[in-house]
């Protein structure tokens, strides 16, 4: 396990609030890490500085072998670099149909010329379909992304998410608006990403991050609170005072 | 360009369809060559409105597909028809020059032609001095590539700042409103060179074709205008078919979502803005010499809100909307303006369609965007979709 993503001493002031506080957090290269913690820990505020949304006032963001810094760079080059990202919100193309999706998510060289000049390859549809089958939508690859249940759009964003072929995943709320067996099948999922690259969960609900069973980490007021097993952090008293209240 | 493209894309085949049988239906009635039922004027019209029917198409793509609400476009189509129509004046010009100098006792020197080409032309601004930018108005070759370059460079130019700003939305359609305005703005001006509000004029008499009727003439450009409309239709039908169209339409509905896909979303805006500046520029090109002439109010910001709303009545979002809209708005706008439509008399007030049309005009792109937000080429789909 070498570390992949190194945040150190970040912080990000919005209009006077401190939305993140000297925030550090390493990710090793395979991990799978659940971030969780209250309302307005900053945890989605983390997820936009390491994309590149946000840029942070202090601090530093590296990333990979070579310690490049994240913070220089556009979004679109963090993501080529292998940073994937889902959202909170599902958000698929619902206009196009999932094969469209999830080809355009596709690891290919994304300038626009070699765009232009892409050819349709059977290697391409191949692995189209084999991500389909794993997100359980092999049959529903020329419907419209639109029509799709809100659980099917969250998997076609997580199928997306493993169609670019990143080295880190950062998934918001993964499990979000899922019946239970759903939420199997995410944990499944996110389970196998995790043994050949590094994925961070975010997630408020405990029952899910229980079943990850993985390295958690508390956010409470733009910081880490405790990190470690969740039975080790739930036995916190400070992890506890921040959820039960005071 | 395979086969499966046009497989893929019936409505494609279907619109080469229509415009073929279009170009030889006119081309039997025309004056020029066939039964003379359409009159010279006429036939111009139709080409003109083939002509407009490009841009349209090309403001589909940036608008319906891209998502560019760009209100500027028709700046490019005028700076294509100022580039041609430049070649077109001087080269006439010389001929008459040279000829009326043939007869002098002393044979003129090349000063004293270009002088006198150079006072021929204007002289109506009060200046007997060709500028900088007629540098090349003598060559046909030189001012063809101008259309294509002028357009192309001020779309690179102005999309590079705009986009790289990450400027969207209304913001960006302000800009290009700016953009076309500030051009137009400057075009008035005497000392610019081209001939300020006179514009440039006689454009329909084509240099070495001048033993031509103008009815052959006017089916040539006919001829020339379905061809472009025809190429431009396929170049953008086949452009938006496949991967690149998903990226473009994908940078419409979720621009934030295909840049964490790792797409470098300006450089695409900034592609498809230039190309369709470019067909813009084209389509001028070929609809100055039938319009005869070309003035800055021509590309003045009304015109591209023109455009927009033909797009918008046609059904954007799907190119042979965009067709329908530019040719059954234009073509209405002429009956209409031309006096063609009888004015309705209410007793108490007279209606004169040439006063009332852009009232028209208005109320059915009020109906159009509330009850029919697919427009036209909305139709289409259903009846399509119901056989």
């Amino acid at each position: 396990m070498t570390t992949l993503l190194e945040v150190s001493g970040v912080s990000v002031t919005f209009d006077g609030f401190r939305a993140i506080n000297n925030l550090s957090i390493q990710i090793a290269e395979p991990e799978l890490r659940a971030v969780i913690g209250p309302n307005g820990a900053g945890k989605t505020t983390f997820m936009d500085i390491v994309t590149g949304k946000t840029r942070p006032d202090e601090g530093r963001v590296v990333w990979g072998d070579k310690n490049i810094s994240l913070l220089g760079m556009s979004e679109s080059a963090i993501a080529r670099a292998g940073i994937g990202r889902k959202f909170q919100k599902p958000t698929v193309f619902e206009e196009q149909t999932v094969r469209e999706n999830l080809r355009l998510a596709l690891k290919n060289k994304r300038g626009p010329l070699d765009v232009l000049l892409y050819r349709r390859s059977s290697k391409g549809a191949a692995r189209i379909t084999e991500l389909a089958r794993e997100i359980g939508l092999e049959g529903d690859l020329p419907r419209r992304a639109g029509d799709l249940s809100h659980g099917q759009k969250q998997w076609l964003e997580i199928g997306m998410l493993l169609a670019q072929d990143p080295r880190l995943l950062l998934v918001d709320e993964p499990a979000a608006g899922m019946t239970p067996a759903e939420r199997e099948h995410t944990t499944d999922i996110l389970k196998r990403a995790a043994q050949t690259r590094a994925v961070v969960v975010i997630e408020h609900d405990m029952e899910f991050v229980r079943r990850l069973d993985c390295k958690v980490t508390v956010l409470h007021e733009g910081a880490v609170l405790a990190e470690g097993s969740l039975d080790h952090v739930t036995q916190n008293r400070e992890v506890i005072d921040v959820y039960l209240g005071r | 360009m395979n086969r499966s493209f046009l497989a893929e894309n019936p409505s494609v085949m279907w619109f080469l369809g229509c415009l073929g049988l279009l170009t030889l239906g006119v081309t039997v009635l025309a004056e020029g060559f066939g039964l003379a039922l359409l009159s010279t004027s006429m036939v111009k019209i139709l080409g003109m409105t083939l002509c407009l029917c490009l841009i349209a198409v090309a403001m589909d793509v940036v608008w319906g597909y891209c998502g560019i609400l760009s209100l500027g476009h028709f700046a490019f189509f005028g700076l294509g028809g100022y580039a041609i129509g430049m070649w077109l004046m001087y080269a006439r010009t010389q001929g008459i020059v040279v000829e009326s100098l043939a007869n002098a006792p002393i044979p003129p020197t090349q000063e004293e032609i270009n002088d006198a080409i150079a006072t021929q032309i204007f002289g109506v601004v009060g200046s007997n001095e060709l500028p900088l930018i007629w540098a090349f108005a003598d060559s046909l070759a030189m001012q063809l590539l101008f259309v294509v370059l002028v357009p192309g460079l001020l779309a690179l130019i102005f999309g590079w700042l705009a986009f790289r700003s990450r400027v969207t939305g209304v913001y960006l359609s302000i800009l290009t409103q700016a953009m076309t305005l500030a051009l137009a703005l400057y075009l008035f001006q005497n000392d610019t060179g081209l001939r300020g509000n006179n514009g440039l004029s006689g454009l329909q008499n084509i240099p070495g074709l001048l033993h031509m009727p103008q009815s052959t003439i006017a089916l040539w450009f006919f001829w020339a205008s379905a061809a472009a409309l025809g190429l431009g239709y396929l170049f953008f039908a086949w452009l938006i078919s496949g991967k690149f169209g998903s990226v473009i339409r994908g940078i419409r509905d979720n621009e934030a979502r295909v840049r964490f896909l790792g797409y470098h979303v300006e450089s695409y805006k900034l592609v498809i803005f230039t190309l369709t500046a470019v067909v813009s520029g084209l389509a001028g090109a070929l609809y100055y010499p039938q319009a005869g002439i070309i003035n800055p109010a021509e590309i003045a910001p009304i015109a591209s809100i023109y455009l927009a709303v033909w797009v918008a009545i046609g059904g954007r979002g799907r190119l042979y909307g965009a067709v329908i809209g530019a040719a059954v708005v234009s073509l209405a706008s002429s009956w209409f303006t031309g006096g063609g439509a009888p004015d309705i008399d209410l007793g108490f007030y007279t209606i004169n369609w040439t006063d009332w049309w852009l009232v028209l005009l208005g109320l059915g792109f009020v109906a159009v965007t509330l009850f029919f937000p697919r427009g036209i080429g909305g139709f289409f789909d259903m009846l399509v979709r119901k056989s």
